[in-house]
């Protein structure tokens, strides 16, 4: 019966950890699903208007409040995609701006149908979704926040410490993280620095961030807390700041699924599900 | 057995994860359940916002923070000849109708409705495409005509119809279309101070391309709502009867009817 990998006795010689809370183990799966879909319809979203600006307002002709734009253009050999950055323009054909889509045809559209949901332009539906799973993002994101709070769990695990913070132990932390050489023993029993400003970074100021700059474009929300817009400096501003919290969230998730497979995807993944850590007992001390 | 089923478990998850990276998932948007769930969104936003912001003022900005263009979208010049017509004298004879549930029904001309106490504001638009503008508008309080046609007790809604045959299609009878453009409100945003009939922009008489001669500002909400080239307000107990149901041209094309996100 005992047959199946997840379940098995651990190997003599490792210890099992407490390692994550059910509420926290909730959270982060309800959170990655909501991510998956945020993100992608998100960029269905943008790509109804893929332009980015700063300030009070912004459309196709505030070209001087403009810092970001995806699009298509045309020129002798046909049209080609471009991602504009102030005054700086990389060509994206095939990815940025113009892409393939469904029928095999080149289409000029932002982010490419494979990033967004549903995988062709729809800003109806991708809206509907949008709102549906920001509305799971909030409820979980309370959920955590006042578990965490209550448990001790972002005190105790989240919160760096000062002396961890001291620039000798970060730079040691990325030293060890280049070498590949993971915590092990009584080390692996918590985060370490690095972890710690990843995981508080997110749950603590991106998915906040994201969160409040969303709540920003809203014109029911901005005549309801009007400080929402005087804290991002304008609703071009907020959709800018969303956009930027997305980017650097994405970033996270792709080093956070890189750390993981690095480390021991199956420990790694396995603790997230059943709560339980193996650590290898011959190098506790 | 237990372990297996969470084998199975963590499979079919996986399978599932799989599916939606490759955008196999676009059928999720087609199940009439699934939808009905994604779609509950819509009411607690709109219980949400009321809640913290029933009474809310959109924020009004400067003559100074005018956009230099602002954007003119969906319609920019209706077709009907009966709307070039108008145009071309000028909107003398245009009409405003409101009828419905009230105890007055009214017809009132462009120069009944300018000679009406106005409220200026300048305030952001704000385009269900991301894109947003500021504009100055000018008109009577929508609160002020409702008040003075009278309300009767199962009024509800406010519906905006439109000389726009938006969707283009060969009018099959006045506001049964589903291709002519119309909104409509609650009598919370109805009676909202912002809520205006602007009958200038920018200090100037409004231009066909942003709705000439009228247009509704629903200051609180996304630009769709904001009904041009206004021809009658109905005050409805129920949207059924007007295009497929939802309540305004783009709600009936899946966009939410609370666009106050």
């Amino acid at each position: 019966m005992a047959t199946v990998p997840i379940e098995q006795a651990p190997p003599a010689g490792t210890l099992v950890v407490k390692r994550h809370s059910a509420v926290v183990r909730l959270a982060h799966w309800l959170n990655a699903l909501a991510m998956v879909f945020l993100i992608g319809t998100g960029l269905n979203i943008f790509n109804a208007h893929p332009m980015l600006y700063w300030g009070e307002y912004g459309a196709t002709a505030d070209a001087d409040r403009r810092w970001l734009s995806i699009a298509a253009a045309g020129r002798k050999g046909g049209p080609y995609g471009y991602v504009e950055i102030g005054s700086l323009r990389v060509e994206t054909t095939g990815v940025l701006g113009l892409s393939t889509g469904a029928n095999g045809q080149l289409q000029a559209l932002g982010f490419p149908g494979w990033a967004t949901f549903p995988s062709y332009r729809d800003l109806g539906t991708a809206r509907n979704w949008h709102f549906f799973w920001a509305w799971v993002l909030i409820l979980n994101g309370l959920l955590y926040l006042g578990h965490g709070l209550v448990s001790g769990h972002i005190r105790r695990d989240i919160l760096p410490r000062l002396k961890e913070l001291a620039p000798a132990n970060v730079l040691h932390d990325i030293a060890r993280h280049a070498r590949l050489d993971f915590p092990k023993g009584e080390e692996a029993r918590r985060y370490h620095v690095l972890q710690k400003l990843a995981y508080g970074g997110m749950v603590l100021v991106l998915v906040p961030l994201v969160i409040f700059t969303g709540l920003g474009m809203s014109p029911g929300m901005n005549a309801a807390w009007p400080w929402l817009l005087e804290l991002f400096g304008g609703r071009a501003s907020a959709r800018s700041l969303h956009f930027v919290a997305m980017a650097l969230i994405v970033g996270f998730i792709v080093v956070h699924l890189l750390m993981v497979l690095l480390a021991g995807p199956i420990n790694g993944i396995r603790a997230m599900v059943t709560g339980k850590l193996r650590i290898a007992r011959e190098s506790l001390t | 057995m237990s372990l297996i089923s969470r084998r199975r478990l963590f499979s079919a998850g996986g399978a599932a994860a799989g599916g939606l990276l490759l955008s196999g998932c676009d059928g999720l948007v087609r199940d009439e359940k699934l939808k009905r769930i994604i779609g509950s969104a819509e009411a607690a936003t709109q219980r949400w916002q009321r809640l913290v912001g029933r009474d809310g003022l959109a924020q009004e900005f400067a003559l100074s923070d005018l956009s230099p263009v602002f954007k003119a979208n969906g319609t920019q010049n209706p077709r009907e000849a009966e709307y070039q017509a108008h145009a071309a004298r000028g909107f003398a004879d245009w009409r405003l109708a409101i009828t419905g549930l009230v105890t007055t029904p009214m017809s009132l001309s462009l120069a009944d409705i300018r000679r009406l106490p106005a409220r200026t504001q300048i305030t952001r638009h704000d385009c269900v495409e991301g894109w947003s503008a500021i504009g100055q508008w000018t008109g009577p309080q929508l609160g002020l005509l409702l008040k003075a046609a009278g309300l009767k007790p199962d009024a509800r809604y406010v519906v905006f119809r439109c000389a726009d045959n938006y969707g283009g299609e060969v009018d099959k009878g006045g506001s049964q279309s589903t291709s002519i453009y119309y909104e409509s409100v609650d009598l919370v945003d109805a009676f909202h101070p912002q809520t205006i009939v602007a009958h200038s922009m920018n200090g100037a008489p409004l231009g066909v391309p942003h709705g000439a001669p009228l247009r509704m500002r629903i200051e609180r909400q996304l630009g769709y709502k904001h009904a041009k080239y206004l021809v009658g307000i109905d005050v409805v107990a129920s949207l059924a009867g007007y295009g497929r149901g939802k309540g305004g041209y783009w709600e009936d094309r899946g966009y939410e009817w609370y666009a106050g996100i």
